[in-house]
């Protein structure tokens, strides 16, 4: 037998040789989506909660960490980049003492250490330091940014100038409170 | 409903039809370029000769189990990490700290078993009703080779966790396809990517089980169900009802089936808490219960017939006979004798495997060593879970190294098979089981603890079992001691007796022990004064001083990780039995054992490792 034939296209009330009452008809196709909807039910619902587990984790930073000697930063004022080294959760794995980022570290006019973070606020890319034209310049989008992380040219595609990271001293060594913040928009937003 | 109960397709797209009149005109304009309306018509309108019947439901229950597995596999997927350092963990992970993940890959799982069921039955309705004849006779074959298929994607499936039952039931696997005539060694390192198992395993049946069987299945499946469509049902006969049509009839019962499936699905979920993940594959721990899924059972057992050197017949030979019999099938089944010769091959193939699969459950329900495998995996995996969860985490070694590391799990292990020929521990090997021969040197629970001293300094019990009765100190000076002048103490002797045991035994800093010492420093500082000065112990023992001409072991330090660690490093060291040692062999300098074990032993010894209750 072949689906096209005449027999199968005709109505499928015609070939019983009866006239089924319609609200049964209907109760058996409003039961035949229901039962069919229960039964894929539980397995897309639990799908989707593993799909959608990420958005329960949340980024955790902000947390003093230690980061260089003051030595290490150089009395000229050209900024530095230093790994930062922190404990790293990644799924099921803890790694201790791992680097999780880098910041650029440099003396201000007035000897004040200032923490850049090396990400680039446009599109997330690593900024460089350029010692020929004493900017900062990401290799993505050529956003430019002076030796304080402002914007340098106002045609720049970055909405907002480097991350500034809080900073302290203690005993001669600098810790920063490391943190990423969310990337394309003007304000700056931990991420 | 948007479906047109008009079931002619060609006037459906019309531009009078109800659609274009109620602002539903781009269903039209869509029809008009895809013409969906003619695909579900014949999808859904398909004839249903002498009417819906519960025998024809295998085939939609089979697509919906499909799809299920698809579903609940993609997400698994975005989640599985397939290596040797990671498989494991991440399965870990989705069943453990997901939100979901354990009903998610108990579904998988689960219904990767009805799977087989349902093929089976299927596979008997096709048969059963001759719906192999012609000219079915090639979605007859498709059908057998989703079936094969199936079976391979529960195979590699099995592999994927990487526990400790999937590495050693999918190696019995991988190894009898090295037994395969001329190709087979070859054969065997292209399936598992290499001469051993290793990452590559993991990706290549990871790339099997989710690319490109799951891809053959859908084509598979897609052409089976055209043709199925093109040849139409095989009734069974007599026709008990007028015809009806897929949609809603048959497709009713479909539905209630595959709700009654998925209900029963979610019941052993519940009741199992998803799927059972062992502890990790350890190419370096036997695991006597390694055994196929279920379904592969009778195979398994089939095996355990054929003596050495035959097992080819019994792992392909006969198996591709059978094979090639069901192929054959609709040939055969031309004339009656041969449909009842099908008929009956097919029961027998049943029974027969029903059988051995009764058998390999029987055999392995009365075997002790599987037992015994079967509980101490269940224990490893719940440790490894406390472990996992720890401050520390799972490291990037893998979960195996938690487990080799852990003084909990490992210290059982060590005890019986290195101090269990002299020792016990509470009267067993370490591990619980019971030894036949007697003790020949002292029993090791709670060394270091009050309770282990009181009882080596109790007259009735020194000379016993328990401490020195099997050794050559049985009347030594120690037992002479304690069985004469102890026995003999007054009461304000006891007394400083019970300080000195406090005393001595706050040099082990138990764990299990640290509130008691904390609490009794008065008691303890009394008894480092009574064994220096009162009731003899100092004759022989050192206690905090730098004398060295006494005779028995030094006790400054006694029961701690470093006197214990020294103890069984080097018994023959001045600081413990120096010549006097009994038979005890000296662990580190004889290179028995190295450093770590030896350390965890000691620390096992001593009650010493990670409580989940310390995390909080």
């Amino acid at each position: 037998m072949h689906a096209h034939e005449p027999k199968a296209m005709t109505d499928p009330h015609a070939g019983c040789g009866c006239h089924r009452p319609e609200r049964r008809e209907f109760f058996k196709k409003a039961a035949t989506v229901f039962f069919g909807a229960a039964a894929i039910l539980a397995p897309v619902g639990a799908a989707i909660s593993v799909l959608l587990d990420p958005l329960r984790r949340n980024a955790k930073s902000g947390s003093f960490v230690r980061v260089a000697s003051v030595n290490a930063v150089p009395n000229d004022g050209v900024p530095r980049k230093f790994a930062i080294v922190a404990d790293r959760t990644d799924a099921w794995n803890k790694y201790p003492n791992t680097p999780v980022g880098a910041v650029y570290l440099r003396r201000s006019k007035d000897n004040q250490i200032e923490a850049l973070n090396v990400v680039c606020p446009h599109a997330g890319g690593f900024v460089d330091y350029s010692a020929q034209s004493k900017c900062f310049l990401c290799p993505l989008h050529n956003s430019e940014f002076a030796l304080d992380g402002s914007i340098r040219d106002p045609k720049s595609p970055s909405p907002r100038p480097m991350d500034t990271l809080k900073v302290e001293v203690r005993d001669g060594q600098i810790w920063v409170a490391f943190q990423n913040f969310r990337a394309g928009t003007r304000e700056k937003i931990p991420a | 409903m948007t479906q047109n109960p008009d079931p002619s397709p060609k006037n459906s797209a019309s531009a009078n039809s109800p659609s274009a009149a109620s602002g539903f005109g781009w269903i039209d304009w869509l029809d008009r370029r895809i013409g969906f309306r003619q695909l579900s018509h014949e999808a859904l309108y398909e004839n249903i000769p002498g009417g819906a019947r519960w025998r024809y439901i295998w085939g939609s229950t089979l697509t919906f189990t499909f799809i299920i597995q698809i579903i609940t596999g993609c997400v698994l997927w975005m989640a599985y990490s397939p290596s040797s350092q990671t498989a494991w963990e991440s399965v870990f992970y989705i069943q453990n700290n997901m939100m979901g993940g354990w009903i998610l890959r108990g579904i998988h799982h689960y219904v990767a078993q009805a799977m087989t069921i349902l093929l089976v039955l299927h596979l008997m309705q096709v048969i059963m009703d001759g719906a192999y004849k012609a000219p079915r006779e090639i979605n007859y074959w498709f059908g057998l080779v989703l079936l094969v298929l199936v079976l391979a994607l529960s195979l590699t499936g099995y592999l994927l966790p990487w526990d400790q039952k999937g590495y050693w039931a999918t190696k019995v696997a991988t190894n009898i396809a090295a037994i395969t005539p001329i190709i087979g060694p070859g054969l065997q390192k292209v399936i598992i990517g290499g001469a051993d198992y290793g990452h590559h395993t993991l990706t290549r049946f990871f790339a099997l089980h989710a690319g490109i069987i799951p891809a053959m299945c859908v084509l598979l499946i897609a052409w089976h169900v055209a043709l199925f469509r093109r040849h139409g049902i095989t009734p069974k006969r007599p026709l008990r009802k007028p015809d009806a049509t897929f949609w809603p009839d048959q497709l009713l019962m479909d539905t209630v089936a595959c709700l009654a499936i998925i209900a029963a699905i979610l019941v052993l979920v519940l009741v199992n808490h998803g799927a059972e993940l062992g502890p990790p594959a350890d190419p370096s721990e036997n695991f006597s219960a390694a055994r196929p899924e279920w379904y592969f059972l009778f195979l398994f057992q089939f095996l355990k017939y054929f003596p050495g050197g035959t097992e080819i017949f019994g792992a392909i030979l006969i198996p591709s006979v059978i094979m090639l019999v069901l192929w054959l099938m609709p040939m055969i089944g031309r004339s009656v004798t041969g449909h009842r010769f099908n008929l009956g091959f097919l029961f027998a193939l049943l029974i027969g495997a029903t059988v051995l699969t009764y058998l390999a459950v029987r055999e392995d329900q009365n075997r002790p060593d599987i037992i015994a495998a079967k509980s101490s995996a269940r224990e490893s995996a719940e440790r490894l879970k406390a472990l996992a969860n720890s401050p520390e985490g799972i490291p990037p070694t893998g979960a195996i190294t938690l487990l080799r590391n852990d003084p909990l799990s490992q210290g059982p292990k060590l005890f019986a098979k290195y101090c269990a020929s002299c020792h016990r521990y509470d009267g067993h090997d370490g591990t619980g089981v019971k030894l036949k021969d007697t003790a020949t040197a002292s029993d090791l629970k709670g060394f270091g603890s009050r309770e282990w001293l009181t009882g080596l300094l109790d007259p009735n019990q020194v000379s016993g079992a328990h401490y020195f009765g099997g050794t050559r100190f049985k009347n030594g000076r120690m037992v002479k001691f304690v069985t004469r002048k102890v026995r003999a103490f007054t009461p304000e002797q006891k007394t400083e007796l019970t300080n000195v045991i406090a005393a001595v035994s706050a040099e082990a800093a138990l764990k299990l022990q640290k509130q008691l010492d904390a609490s009794s420093t008065a008691q303890i500082e009394q008894g480092v004064h009574s064994f220096k000065q009162g009731i003899g112990c100092a004759e022989c023992h050192q206690f905090h001083s730098k004398e060295t001409d006494t005779s028995g072991p030094d006790l400054t330090g006694w029961g701690s990780r470093e006197w214990l660690v020294g103890m069984i490093s080097n018994p023959k060291s001045i600081h413990y039995y120096a010549e006097d040692n009994d038979r005890m062999p000296s662990f580190a300098d004889e290179k028995i054992l190295d450093p770590q074990t030896i350390g965890l032993l000691a620390d096992w010894l001593r009650g010493d490792w990670y409580e989940p209750a310390e995390a909080r």
